[in-house]
């Protein structure tokens, strides 16, 4: 798997895409930088910017990795190498040179502005892992969609819809029934259905680090007893584990089954 | 060598293979005939586990093949399409593929042949379709494998390259192997098969060698024995179908 995963990940590096979309966060954090110099707040806005263009872009890159991959992987097919090592490979090389990118494109301006002797440095690592979980949660899912249909179009239009639906409809939704029920306590209610969005529990997750619940109100107060606790972040963090090892997981059961 | 037993495999609906029993133990060339859709590269797929019978067994080599992979270790494929990965350079690909086989490789001697020495470096993306099914005629013969499965091997070669690719497929044979080739062309049928396998709407239709085909039909050239083979076929089906519809149907192929 590893030397499927190494040719994967060099494809990936060569692509200009890969290092576009390094560029783009090096650039925009730089910014952000050179505009304030309060680290807090420039991970506050990098979060907003990561937790909706991490899952986006790691959408689409792995959906459209596979597709473009489809006749090369029938190559490899007839090598003798398990399924599971071909397909598993590819996506943790896309995800691999997903997180690189980020990993790059972001720690270098920080770095640059002094944050391994800063304060903010244990936020910073936060917002990083998280991004780095997306990256992998959602191109596991994307890998998983494209699997699953033969047709190019419905997998591509698919996973937009997924990322719509946990960037976006997931929100309005979740607002909508907080709106409708607000003479109910509500609060676990909330928490509970956060787990079901990793995009929300990254947000959350950073926020109480960031130490900014207080912003959030009573929920806010009652997310920061539990999610605040160290036992609340192991909780979220497991939770994220398991975002990501279930596409996983389902990415090789459906390899295993699939004509090629 | 292969042995395959009741193979039954449908894609949704469409019954492709309709209970296929086939052994391939002897040396020497088979083209898989028939005209699209009869399910040749269907069977083809199903000996290299790239699909997953309904029903039946394959076995390669005395071993069950249902998940399993190391047995492909023993089979050289030469895909029909020579698609790579665009931004990986010709070497890269070559190295990449030895590293997934336990063989010694013999590729240098095959890139001489073909000449390709001067795309060594360039990017997949970059070659045109001619060179790239050369680089996919090298990745496929440069181990020593006992069995060889070329699927549409011509698609795309010149006419040097193709000289050269009947030569080593020539060679292949001398040295004692099993080959399955898929094709149309039937010029090259007449050339190189020793045996014949030919496939319609899911069914043996004819397996035997190449000379019992000629002699059964009283033809000695492939085609029209294979066109007589098929008249004979759309005749018995009696819906008044006529020769020519056969014969089109056929010629339609190249």
């Amino acid at each position: 798997m590893f030397k499927i995963l190494k040719y994967s990940f060099y494809d990936l590096m060569r692509s200009r895409w890969t290092y576009i979309y390094g560029a783009f966060y090096f650039l925009f954090t730089l910014s952000l930088l050179w505009l304030s110099n309060d680290l807090s707040k420039v991970i506050i806005s990098l979060m907003n910017v990561i937790l909706i263009l991490v899952p986006l872009i790691a959408t689409m890159f792995a959906v459209m990795y596979y597709y473009n991959s489809r006749e090369f992987t029938e190559l490899l097919l007839a090598q003798p190498i398990r399924r599971r090592d071909i397909f598993l490979g590819q996506y943790f090389g896309v995800a691999a040179s997903l997180a690189m990118s980020l990993l790059v494109g972001v720690g270098i301006p920080f770095f640059l502005y002094g944050i391994l002797v800063s304060a903010e440095i244990f936020n910073f690592l936060t917002l990083l892992v998280v991004g780095v979980f997306l990256s992998f949660i959602f191109s596991a899912i994307a890998f998983f969609i494209g699997l699953k249909n033969e047709n190019r179009i419905k997998g591509f239009g698919l996973t937009i819809i997924i990322w719509l639906f946990f960037a976006v409809i997931y929100d309005g939704i979740f607002l909508l029934a907080l709106a409708s029920f607000s003479d109910y306590p509500l609060e676990n209610f909330a928490m509970g259905i956060s787990m079901f969005n990793p995009i929300d529990l990254s947000r959350i997750l950073i926020l109480l680090k960031l130490d900014i619940s207080a912003l959030m109100g009573f929920t806010g107060a009652v997310f920061q007893k539990f999610l605040g606790t160290p036992l609340g972040i192991v909780t979220s963090f497991g939770i994220l584990t398991i975002w990501l090892l279930l596409p996983t997981w389902g990415i090789k059961t459906v390899a295993l089954r699939k004509d090629f | 060598m292969i042995n395959i037993q009741h193979l039954h495999k449908a894609f949704g609906k469409n019954q492709v293979l309709k209970g296929i029993d086939l052994t391939f133990d002897k040396p020497g060339i088979t083209a898989v005939l028939g005209p699209n859709g009869s399910g040749k590269t269907t069977l083809i797929k199903s000996i290299l586990g790239m699909v997953i019978p309904n029903q039946g067994d394959i076995t390669v080599m005395g071993e069950n093949i249902k998940g399993k992979w190391i047995y492909r270790d023993q089979i050289d494929y030469l895909p029909q399409i020579a698609r790579f990965p665009e931004n990986l350079k010709v070497s890269e690909l070559l190295r990449m593929v030895k590293d997934l086989r336990s063989r010694d490789a013999n590729d240098k001697k095959l890139i001489e042949f073909f000449e390709l020495e001067p795309f060594l470096d360039k990017r997949l993306g970059n070659l045109s379709g001619g060179t790239r099914q050369k680089v996919n005629i090298v990745q496929a013969f440069m181990y020593d494998s006992p069995m060889m499965i070329l699927d549409e091997p011509t698609a795309g070669l010149d006419p040097v390259a193709m000289i050269r690719l009947k030569e080593l497929i020539n060679n292949e044979r001398a040295k004692g192997k099993t080959i399955l080739i898929t094709t149309h062309i039937m010029s090259f049928v007449e050339e190189m098969a020793d045996e014949i396998v030919f496939l319609l709407e899911g069914h043996i239709h004819f397996r035997g060698s190449l000379q019992s085909l000629k002699n059964q039909y009283q033809e000695s050239n492939l085609e029209r024995a294979i066109a007589k083979m098929l008249e004979g076929k759309t005749n018995s089906s009696s819906n008044g179908v006529s020769k020519e519809n056969s014969k089109f149907q056929f010629e339609k192929s190249f």
